[in-house]
């Protein structure tokens, strides 16, 4: 069959370092790389190429590059050459255009429209060398008020809190979307920084089980693998509603990545497609919310925080504040550049709004409405470094959730193909000779380093503002400045244009 | 004493290992140069299997090397006190008895038998170091030095 | 140029404070002679006392001392004080020329208790009822800030070096059992009178120095609460700070402190664990309440006087006591020269707030 349209990528071997050592052949699951007939010369093919970079990365020699695939079309700013692959690769076959990752358009990143601030003369910066400064983080729901007895013992009944040495949570990803492997490195890193991961929507691993205390167990609206048990070894429950990667839209792992193992995790059968429906089909209006939120508070004897998580959408302040009226102790915000497994291009480019706009509109409401502590407020999607922490908890977070950058430490390069099941990097697949490239020692020690080297920028950040403790960050919004923005978009921000 | 532990849940089938052992054995120390200049070089352990499941297989290193056992002109030997099975070029005639004996078939043919050392004097052998997946380790796994 | 309440100014400052334990009642001149010390610390921009006790004859009264910049905004502001309380006595503040003081406001103070009638229909206790009064005249009222609003107690402040400001106020001829007193170096502002400290609310009167680096947490947090931070000062941030947690959550002045200065996260995980659930408690749900970055507070009230600094000791303040007097200074010389014999000395610890109670006897 002719196909109309051009391979994405160009991959260049370069004859001259070649060793014809065949470790791209054996290593990428596109087969891209081939030997020819005698068995020893190595050749390569464009077509199914998607720049994951795996062979690039391994090659000992640097004998590989992988370059846009250059075919220049008559210039159009309209009909673009992406614009057309799109048509034509619909017009093949059919059906909805599926990518995977975040939303890759160059929409406005306001994070990087916001510089920080640090102290002059009037106020010493603080060394986080010397001084203690403190990143300690504590979510749950925070009773209005406290009172004591004369011995200043507690009267107040404290709601369930979680505590965090890191205001950096791993996001939700499914085991199903990610591998074994990839779960393990993710819990043994939770464990080892004092923080907490995401079990997504596909239940928790039996090898894990040990692990629930480090976990946020995702009750979405496929309800896979939830269970009593599965909801009491957990660090809090988080109701999934949406994803900012696509908002309004359900998920489906197809049939082929439901092994035996995701199949107990999930307790669905093996091979069946697991599909996690738009909407919770329990949960029609917020009334119906609130009573899951009890429910699954009187299942967990009320030991246990639950977290609704919502995608940035146009209302979303309002929804937050009837969330937080609901009885949600955290609320996760995920903004529309989150990144997903899966997800129809149209929806993942173009449903949802930014996370910093939604997070300063969010934290305002609340704040407005006087109920700003009785919810925890997580921001996801995506902070890609620590300066975008920082950003975010001056905005009003407590804490954010990363996923992408997670998942970019042990080896993912963003090729935005998850949803093909082939990734070579063993992240997200099922296939146990894919799986096996994840040594989840190697990948938990990179996660660790990645969380340990944010923790010293924030502090070194926190220390060049004079703070010393996070909870003088939360909220503080003096200490961002706006840089290219209009007015329109400071005020939502609320902070005022650099030069103020 | 210390001795390579290939893991094969680990094991990519990428090959690696056999790159970097001919490299560290060559003239050069470099790839490139090796792979072009140096055809006849052979890589001392072996990548047995596919994609599906792989492992490395080299020299065990044995408590009672069969090889020495057999070896007939004394090439080689079990160092008394590192334990580590090396064949001493200059003494071997190339007769391929070692490789006969060998329960590992780890023992390539070359002019003369072509074994692994450990690669002797580097902290850590180099297939080892350079294993993208941590499923060769170098490990203490006590057993005799003194054969 | 941006006023205060436009814009935040950080400054730089000297504080001071006296107070009598048992009550006993002495003259603005100790205050003013400690404070004038320390003269170099302060640029002419701002100065101000509080003082404790100065009104018994109106104890019963609230005491609101007003700036008025023009007089139709007295005009207005006094259309809204009469109709929301009785009020006994309208008259201007005494005040003395003194050459480097100029461009004074129209300086009143009034002696009221609550309309009733309006107290009752809006459902608030008195103080509330006040307070709230207060905030809105400060918010809403253009050319009219309210800059003392206690029983029995008030602030003077001005433009001006704060030794010349008790003497254009002629403090000397007040008599209060506690004194604070601040003298002022903002590094940005046109100087307004309203911006000079103390700060105050209701009895609560801050005196401060330092730039909190919290601030706008701080501000943010409160303002979820009624409050309205016109001035974006850090001293009026932490007078409502002090006037939620203690008035509307009704916590004790030292916990409201605990808060205000937390101990650090390694200190409180080597507590007993008693102390420890206290501390964590009030870190998790009043973390935002947290002051960051350098400041020495001087917090004056009708239960006594406290003093805190920040938990890395950035600014100095210095105690002393003699008999049943308690001083406060930012330099001990500022100490010494009101009291040159003290029994003890101390510089104020940054986790280890100092709360000097009044012992008042019940007729008092």
């Amino acid at each position: 069959m002719m196909r109309y349209f051009q391979p994405e990528f160009h991959i260049v071997r370069d004859p001259a370092r070649c060793i014809h050592c065949g470790c791209c052949v054996r290593q990428c699951a596109n087969e891209c790389h081939y030997f020819d007939e005698d068995g020893k010369t190595v050749l390569c093919r464009d077509e199914s190429c998607v720049s994951c970079q795996r062979c690039v990365c391994l090659c000992p020699t640097g004998a590989l590059r992988i370059e846009k695939f250059k075919s220049d079309y008559r210039e159009s700013a309209v009909w673009t050459q992406q614009v057309q692959k799109e048509i034509c690769r619909q017009a093949s076959t059919g059906g909805t255009l599926l990518s995977a990752m975040g939303n890759p358009k160059p929409y406005p990143i306001y994070w990087d429209h916001m510089l920080l601030n640090a102290s002059q003369v009037t106020n010493p910066s603080i060394d986080p060398l010397r001084e203690p400064m403190e990143i300690r983080t504590f979510l749950g729901r925070k009773p209005d008020r406290l009172s004591f007895t004369k011995d200043k013992k507690l009267l107040t009944e404290m709601p369930p809190q979680i505590k965090l040495e890191t205001p950096i949570l791993f996001s939700a990803m499914s085991f199903g979307s990610i591998s074994l492997n990839a779960h393990r490195a993710l819990s043994a890193a939770a464990k080892e920084l004092g923080t907490l991961f995401n079990t997504g929507e596909g239940g928790l691993h039996p090898d894990l089980h040990d692990m629930g205390q480090y976990a946020v167990v995702q009750v979405a609206s496929g309800r896979f693998g939830v269970h009593k048990d599965y909801l009491n070894n957990s660090a809090f429950i988080e109701i999934k509603i949406g994803q900012g990667a696509k908002p309004g839209i359900g998920g489906h792992l197809p049939g082929e990545k439901v092994n035996v193992e995701v199949s107990n995790a999930r307790m669905i059968p093996v091979g069946s497609d697991a599909i996690s429906p738009a909407p919770h089909h329990d949960i029609y209006s917020i009334e119906d919310l609130r009573q899951l939120i009890w429910s699954l508070k009187e299942v967990t004897e009320g030991k246990k925080p639950v977290c609704v998580k919502i995608a940035a959408v146009h209302n979303c302040a309002a929804i937050v504040s009837g969330v937080a009226r609901a009885g949600a102790d955290i609320i996760a915000i995920d903004g529309f550049r989150g990144g997903t497994g899966a997800a129809p291009t149209r929806i993942r480019d173009n449903v949802g709004i930014p996370i910093e706009l939604a997070l300063a509109s969010a934290d305002q409401r609340l704040r407005d409405e006087g109920i700003r502590s009785r919810v925890s407020l997580l921001a996801a999607g995506p902070t890609r470094n620590a300066a975008d922490v920082v950003k975010a908890i001056a905005l009003g977070a407590d804490a954010v959730y990363i996923a992408s950058a997670a998942l970019i430490a042990i080896g993912c390069h963003m090729c935005q193909t998850c949803n093909t099941g082939r990734c070579n990097w063993g992240i997200a697949t099922q296939r146990e000779d894919l799986t096996r490239r994840l040594n989840p020692e190697i990948a938990k020690e990179r996660l660790v380093n990645l969380v340990t080297a944010w923790n010293h920028e924030i502090k070194e950040m926190l220390g060049g503002m004079g703070i010393n403790s996070l909870d003088s960050l939360r909220g503080n919004r003096l200490m961002l400045r706006g840089i290219g923005l209009t007015e329109k978009e400071l005020s939502v921000l609320g902070i005022r244009h650099a030069g103020e | 004493m210390k001795k390579v532990i290939a893991k094969e849940n680990l094991c990519l089938n990428c090959r690696l290992c056999e790159v970097y052992c001919k490299t560290a054995h060559s003239k050069s120390k470099d790839p490139l140069r090796a792979y072009l200049n140096e055809p006849e070089l052979q890589s001392r352990i072996t990548v047995c299997g596919d994609n599906q499941k792989s492992v490395a297989v080299q020299c065990r290193h044995c408590d009672n090397p069969k090889c020495v056992e057999a070896c007939i002109t004394g090439a080689m030997q079990k160092d008394p006190v590192t334990g580590v099975v090396t064949c001493d070029a200059e003494k071997c005639i190339g007769c391929m008895t070692c490789l006969a004996v060998c329960p590992f078939g780890c023992i390539k043919i070359g002019e003369t038998a072509v074994k692994c050392d450990l690669c002797q004097g580097e902290e850590e052998p180099a297939c080892v170091k350079n294993c993208p997946n941590r499923a060769l380790v170098y490990l203490e796994m006590g057993g005799k030095a003194d054969a | 140029m941006l006023k205060e309440g436009q814009v935040r100014i950080p400054s730089g400052c000297a504080i001071a404070a006296v107070i009598d334990t048992t009550g006993e009642r002495f003259s603005g001149e100790t205050i003013i002679r400690s404070i004038a010390l320390m003269h170099d610390r302060s640029n002419g921009l701002g100065g101000g006392f509080a003082a404790y006790g100065i009104y018994p004859e109106h104890a019963d009264s609230y005491a609101f001392h007003v700036f008025f910049d023009s007089e139709e905004a007295r005009q207005q502001c006094e259309a809204f004080l009469f109709d929301h309380f009785n009020v006994d006595v309208s008259e201007p503040i005494p005040t003395k020329k003194v050459p480097s003081i100029t461009d004074a406001p129209d300086i009143r103070r009034y002696f009221a208790k609550p309309n009733k009638v309006r107290m009752r229909e809006a459902g608030l206790d008195e103080a509330e009822y006040t307070a709230r009064c207060v905030i809105r005249i400060n918010a809403e009222f253009e050319g009219a800030f309210v800059f003392s609003s206690g029983k029995n107690m008030g602030a003077f402040k001005a433009v001006g070096y704060p030794e010349d400001v008790g003497e254009f106020y002629m403090l000397d001829r007040y008599k209060a059992y506690l004194w604070t007193a601040h003298g002022r170096f903002p590094t940005n502002t046109p100087g307004w009178w309203g911006g000079a400290h103390p700060f105050t609310l209701l009895d609560w009167s801050i005196v401060h120095n330092g730039e909190i680096s919290s601030y706008d947490a701080n501000r943010r947090y409160i303002e979820q609460f009624g409050y309205k931070c016109n001035l974006q000062t850090d001293t009026e941030v932490i007078t409502y700070l002090f006037d939620h947690l203690c008035r509307h959550h009704g916590l004790d002045l030292d916990v409201a402190a605990d808060i205000l200065a937390a101990p650090e996260w390694d200190e409180i995980d080597e507590m007993s664990p008693d102390q420890r659930a206290y501390f964590t408690a009030l870190r998790t749900v009043y973390g935002s309440a947290l002051v960051n970055g350098p400041f020495s507070v001087i917090l004056g009230s009708n239960r006594g006087l406290l003093a805190i600094n920040d938990r890395l000791k950035l600014r100095s303040l210095t105690a002393a006591t003699k008999g049943n007097r308690a001083y406060f200074a930012s330099e001990e010389s500022a100490i010494r020269v009101v009291c040159p014999d003290p029994e003890r000395v101390w510089a104020v610890s940054g986790s280890d707030p100092v709360f000097i109670p009044l012992h008042l006897s019940k007729e008092d």
